[in-house]
């Protein structure tokens, strides 16, 4: 069984991956709702592109996805050079760069998730919750929120699993640098082009697919707690 | 309390236009399916807005489209008890008795919640969840949920209409000690006679979205012929009275009113318990001479008051004066004519039948606002 212990170098990739897929979803996690409430509810000019804008990660051939944000998000793009300047904020061949990348790659699939979820929630509850004097924004926390949060929760589930399998998006943007960005799909790309690298392919495909499964059971058994103490299920 | 009402609303087709005030307890918004009873609870809770009106609560303007006003619904203080009760399905009981009462003002908080629960006979609920809760339970905990956010007016959207008859046996003493202890005036919607004979000191009748009557209850009720001419057979008068005694042998009630003894099937409660009878008009019988040897139980001298002839309807309503208390007969202008019925005539009234609309009868109000039994003692308890 000593082939199955991971050196070094592929514990620091199975690290990164986790690092950037989490911070992926918590941070798109917020904005993923903001986005899936204003869809769910509301009527604005140009809501048809603000839908489609969120959905291009999703069609697009993954290495655009990429070369976009190297285009804008690079040390020389728009909005990459302006952070640089001001703020200091580097995402270009950094861990941060991955985990943008991830967190852009996988927002439909987390607004798609709690859009869907808003969309299932009785509105006469919130309807009730006015009438014993909550405002809008107390609706939304005290009533919106907790009854979305199986949604939530989903759509956080396939973030964290979309980012953890992100190829594509994340080579292109910044490139596939050992202990910085080269993350689990990455590493195994790199130890199937070397000649003997099947063994530790092999070795981090079944860490990939073991993070999954643990990712997989815990969103099932949160899910259930959820619904059993609503007694919805 | 006084609560007015002048409002036009465009829905489609239908149109509510309806004006009113009612200074009751209890006002019940009586009308049959699509009369616009919901939509006009809706206006005033403020989860609709009306075309054009004003609604005010005690001279607290809610909306008033000539001034452009329009009070929130969050900050209109107005108790919801919604048809489908509408409970946070992620809250328990007590959290959802919470809800309302942490977001009321400091200041405004009167409402005592373990007197609502004991009240309610919610108490052993109050760690459960909605979805473990019986139809039942559900509308006692909505109704207790309202009441806790210490509201300055109780809307109930028909809360009974999803509940069988033995649900509403349950939940209907609970609304009569509300009505009595409970302090809040309260808008009761409803399309069932029986509920509003039985509930209500004011009703505003509703018909195809206007407001064809309103006024007090006994007033009302008599006279639904004009106002609901389909409804004309449920014409009735109600009679205050109180328990007076069990007549075991044959299984009858004595109740005594200001006319005099009833007797009626069985009642089971305590003697000198209020209650209000309702007396249909189509059940009673005119007799010039004391009739003798009949099978109705209750025949009581009467004067007729006036009388109220349909031109073209076969029949008349006569109202009569049984001492102190008002009768109607619904008989047919062939009988006015007859026995020559007008206005002074001294006659004999044989009740058929008594429709009881069982439980107690709202006292009389005194004047002013009844202190609340919900709200904790003290002067300063109360805003």
């Amino acid at each position: 069984m000593e082939w199955l212990r991971l050196s070094p170098d592929e514990w620091t990739a199975v690290r990164l991956s986790v690092r950037v897929s989490t911070w992926a979803t918590l941070v798109s996690l917020p904005f993923g709702v903001a986005v899936a409430w204003l869809l769910a509810r509301r009527e604005f000019p140009g809501k048809a592109l603000v839908n489609g804008l969120v959905h291009l990660p999703l069609i697009l051939p993954p290495v655009v996805t990429g070369y976009v944000l190297l285009l804008t998000m690079g040390r020389r793009g728009p909005i990459g050079g302006f952070l640089d300047q001001h703020f200091g904020i580097v995402f270009a061949f950094r861990w941060t760069g991955a985990a943008l990348a991830c967190g852009v790659m996988a927002f439909p699939l987390l607004v798609r998730a709690v859009r869907l979820s808003i969309e299932a929630v009785d509105r006469r509850l919130e309807a009730a919750a006015t009438t014993l004097g909550a405002s809008p924004p107390v609706v939304f926390l005290t009533v919106t929120l907790p009854l979305v949060l199986p949604g939530i929760i989903a759509g956080m589930i396939l973030t964290f699993a979309k980012a953890m399998g992100e190829f594509g998006a994340t080579i292109t943007f910044v490139s596939n640098i050992p202990g910085e960005t080269q993350t689990l799909p990455t590493a195994i790309y790199t130890y199937t082009q070397i000649p003997g690298g099947g063994a530790g392919a092999l070795r981090l495909t079944l860490v990939s697919i073991a993070i999954a499964m643990a990712a997989l059971i815990a969103s099932e058994l949160l899910a259930r707690r959820i619904s059993r103490s609503m007694d919805l299920g | 309390m006084t609560l007015v009402v002048d409002v036009r609303r465009r829905l489609g087709a239908f149109a509510l236009e309806a004006a009113f005030e009612s200074a009751g307890r209890l006002t019940a918004i009586f009308g049959h399916s699509g009369s616009g009873k919901t939509t006009l609870v809706n206006l005033i809770a403020g989860l609709e807005r009306p075309d054009a009106g004003r609604i005010a609560v005690d001279g607290r303007i809610l909306v008033d489209t000539a001034c452009r006003t329009f009070v929130p619904v969050h900050r209109r203080r107005v108790g919801y008890v919604f048809q489908d009760s509408r409970l946070f399905p992620h809250l328990t009981v007590r959290q959802n008795l919470a809800y309302g009462r942490l977001l009321a003002p400091r200041r405004d908080r009167w409402a005592d919640v373990p007197r609502i629960v004991e009240m309610l006979g919610i108490g052993p609920l109050l760690d459960r969840r909605p979805g473990r809760l019986s139809g039942g339970e559900k509308s006692r905990v909505a109704v207790g949920r309202a009441l806790a956010a210490s509201p300055r007016l109780m809307l109930m959207d028909e809360p009974l209409a999803a509940l069988d008859e033995a649900r509403k046996a349950e939940i209907l003493p609970y609304i009569e000690r509300l009505r009595d202890e409970g302090g809040v005036p309260i808008v009761y919607v409803s399309h069932a006679i029986a509920e509003v004979a039985r509930l209500a000191t004011d009703v505003v009748v509703l018909a195809a979205g206007h407001a064809v009557a309103s006024g007090p209850a006994a007033d009302v009720l008599a006279g639904l012929d004009l106002a609901m001419p389909e409804d004309r057979d449920e014409t009735a008068a109600l009679i205050d009275a109180v328990l007076e005694g069990q007549d075991e042998a044959f299984a009858l009630s004595v109740l005594l009113s200001a006319g005099g003894l009833w007797r009626v099937p069985r009642i089971d409660a305590a003697p000198g318990t209020r209650m209000r009878a309702r007396v249909r008009a189509r059940d009673v019988m005119l007799a010039l001479d004391r009739p003798g040897r009949i099978s109705a139980l209750n025949v009581l001298a009467a004067t007729v008051r006036a009388v109220t002839v349909a031109p073209d309807a076969a029949d008349a309503l006569v109202e009569l004066d049984a001492g102190g208390d008002r009768l109607l007969a619904r008989v047919t202008r062939a009988t006015v004519a007859s026995l020559a019925l007008a206005p002074g005539v001294s006659l004999w009234a044989v009740v058929k039948a008594v429709a009881f609309d069982r439980g107690n009868a709202p006292g009389r109000n005194p004047v002013g606002t009844p202190a609340s039994a919900l709200a904790p003692a003290g002067p300063a308890a109360r805003s």
